[in-house]
């Protein structure tokens, strides 16, 4: 990609004979915002320590601005990075700490106040400049390590799990905090969580990763809806599975259980008798018949449960079960377990999955 | 209960009496130089003795000299085994304590065939070299005192998060070492400083085999030929070790409050 600003390019990274990263690719346009989505020890952090410099490459390169940082030490790349915690420096008030990067830089000091005065007026803490770290809350320190990684105007921002060892709501708070942040100054930035609603809610695209590789790059709505691998559908969002055989590979008649359904142009050229996994989300299947929802399968009512403005009601289609979610509607009541129900879905909503 | 809490009183003031006593004998004997009545006639000697100005003061400079190199030597390797190599930590723990295995007069003879005159590094040619040599050796001895207390300061911050996030921000290792891990664990570099301190300034071996003007070999001579004064040198050279002490203590409760406990 031509007009990439952050280029990872074929990297490899392995720690003895353990390959951690493999062959990982990805291109980031300025000012994006990327995050890196995976379950524990996928090498979320591995890459973003390669990208910062703390690590390096087995092979591959790494291009920052068109410029091949692959070699570079850490203190020669100009990123900003915030930590999961612990990382501001003690000894520092809150405002020193913000300066710490323009110092070093040799910024004057008339112009590393004036700096300071606005970055701690940004993450909304004006009155905090001589406070000591062990004086601020969690949420605190965390929005001074952002300030302080992007008091020097650094051309990338990357920020690894910085929210997780704070308490839910200061979590959501936070992020869009960061979102907004990071909108106004239109700071490329990799964020890096293992959270799918964090990643989902606040990021242009997403790369959702898998034992050391990109298994998906695109946008929440893409990776939510269009998930191109079975680990993608399964770790993102709820995802019912539902095995069918191919009865009809030209119609795209698939027998589900003891109904049948009709997957035009989904198929992908299996054959008569072949297997399929469909996945579909909850709230792409309807209780009862639906316009658009064209195609029907009937089974019985399992299982209820009330969660709000939510009912999630599981139905037994013969072996198979399948969660749907319906809205709360004070004027119906809920079904009840052992009632005859039928569902529908659009087909166009099913996902094949190989 | 109440006879648990008279034993642990009891074993309390025998443990007093056992360091308190020979204290105050010195003392009260210290003060009876002037016959008939106490007075500071000892200490009066004592402290106007151009041997005593001469030899503290020179104990004095060899201290800070040695401080310097300890710090110097310490700090660093201390740092870089914890954040680096911890693999290395035992084998470096473990050649800080040999000099605490060793007797010193062991190091000093080893000192003494390998920097002779006519060795390829003759420190022991001249004063100066003597002094220098003097000074590593001090810093041999107070090795494990000055390790430990560094390390235990290294211990209560995240060092390598603080090296990392210094790095990024465009830090280099000096600037990471004087502004972030010196500044963080200097009341435990402090602490062994003092101790440095208080070792050197009665230390008699090194500085009597290599023939230095020292504090400890004017104490020895002292000891050796009078009577009174050496137990007025003797309740000085208590007061300075206990005043580096409460320094310490004193500088523990300044110890920079820090949000970074890692564990
Ligand atoms: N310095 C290292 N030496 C050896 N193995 C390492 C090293 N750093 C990471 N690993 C291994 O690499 C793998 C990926 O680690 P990484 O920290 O990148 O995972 P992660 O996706 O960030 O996980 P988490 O969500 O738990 O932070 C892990 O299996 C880990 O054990
Ligand atoms: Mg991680």
């Amino acid at each position: 990609m031509a007009d990439s600003f952050l280029s990872i390019q074929h990297v490899k990274k392995t720690f003895g004979d353990n390959t951690v990263v493999q062959d990982f690719n990805l291109d980031v346009g300025a000012g994006e915002f990327i995050s890196f989505l995976g379950p524990s020890g996928c090498g979320k952090t591995t890459v973003l320590r390669m990208v910062a410099g703390f690590e390096e490459p087995t092979s591959g390169s790494i291009g920052i601005a068109g410029k091949d940082v692959t070699r570079l030490k850490p203190n020669q790349r100009n990123i900003g990075m915030v930590f999961q915690a612990y990382a501001l420096f003690p000894n520092l008030t809150v405002a020193q700490n913000i300066a710490f990067g323009l110092k070093v830089a040799g910024v004057p000091r008339a112009d590393s106040d004036r700096r300071v005065a606005e970055m701690l007026e940004l993450i909304k803490l004006p009155q905090f400049g001589d406070r000591y770290p062990y004086q601020l809350s969690g949420g605190q320190q965390q929005r001074v390590a952002l300030a302080r990684a992007i008091a020097p105007k650094p051309k990338l921002l990357l920020l690894d799990e910085p929210l997780s060892a704070l308490d839910a709501k200061v979590r959501v708070s936070l992020r869009d905090e960061i979102r907004a942040i990071q909108k106004e100054l239109g700071i490329t930035t990799v964020f890096v969580t293992h959270d799918q609603e964090e990643a989902l809610s606040i990021s242009d695209r997403i790369v959702v990763m898998y034992g050391g590789k990109a298994e998906q790059v695109g946008t929440p709505f893409e990776i939510y809806n269009r998930p191109s691998t079975k680990f993608v559908a399964n770790f993102v969002g709820t995802l019912n599975v539902l095995e069918g055989t191919v009865t009809d590979a030209a119609t795209g008649t698939v027998k589900v259980g003891a109904g049948e359904v009709t997957l035009k142009g989904k198929l992908n050229g299996s054959k008569a008798g072949d297997t399929l996994s469909l996945a579909l989300r909850p709230e792409a299947i309807s209780l009862g018949r639906q316009a658009g929802r064209d195609a029907t399968l009937g089974g019985e009512i399992s299982e209820v449960s009330f969660l709000g403005s939510v009912i999630r009601v599981r139905v037994g289609l013969g072996k198979e079960a399948v969660s749907l979610d319906t809205f709360n509607s004070p004027a119906s009541p809920p079904p009840t377990v052992g009632e005859k129900a039928e569902i529908s879905f659009s087909p166009e909503d099913v996902l094949v999955l190989h | 209960m109440r006879s648990g809490r008279f034993w642990a009183w009891a074993a309390f003031i025998v443990g007093a009496a056992y360091f308190f006593i020979p204290l105050i004998a010195t003392l009260e004997f210290s003060l009876r130089m002037r016959r008939g009545t106490y007075s500071f006639d000892a200490y009066q000697v004592v402290l106007g003795d151009p041997r005593f100005q001469a030899t503290f003061g020179y104990s004095v400079v060899v201290a800070v000299f040695t401080i310097i190199l300890g710090v110097l030597v310490v700090v660093p390797t201390a740092y870089w085994i914890r954040l680096r190599m911890p693999y290395l930590r035992p084998l470096v723990e473990f050649i800080t304590l040999l000099p605490l295995v060793i007797p010193a007069i062991v190091i000093v003879f080893g000192y003494i065939r390998m920097y002779g005159s006519n060795s390829p590094l003759p420190f022991l040619a001249s004063a100066r070299g003597t002094d220098i040599l003097l000074i590593i050796g001090y810093a041999t001895l107070a090795l494990p005192y000055m390790y430990r207390a560094v390390d235990t300061g290294l211990r209560t911050i995240d060092v390598r998060t603080l090296t990392e996030a210094a790095q990024i921000l465009g830090a280099g290792w000096t600037t990471i070492i004087a502004r972030v891990i010196l500044p963080n664990v200097l009341i435990a570099v402090l602490s062994g400083a003092f101790l440095t301190f208080a070792i050197v300034i009665g230390e008699f071996t090194m500085a009597s085999l290599l023939n230095r003007p020292a504090f400890g070999p004017y104490l020895q001579n002292i000891g050796a030929n009078r009577a009174y004064e050496p137990a007025a040198l003797a309740i000085i050279a208590f007061a300075i070790t206990w005043g580096c002490m409460s320094v310490i203590q004193f500088l523990a409760r300044y110890a920079p409050k820090s949000a970074n406990r890692p564990n």
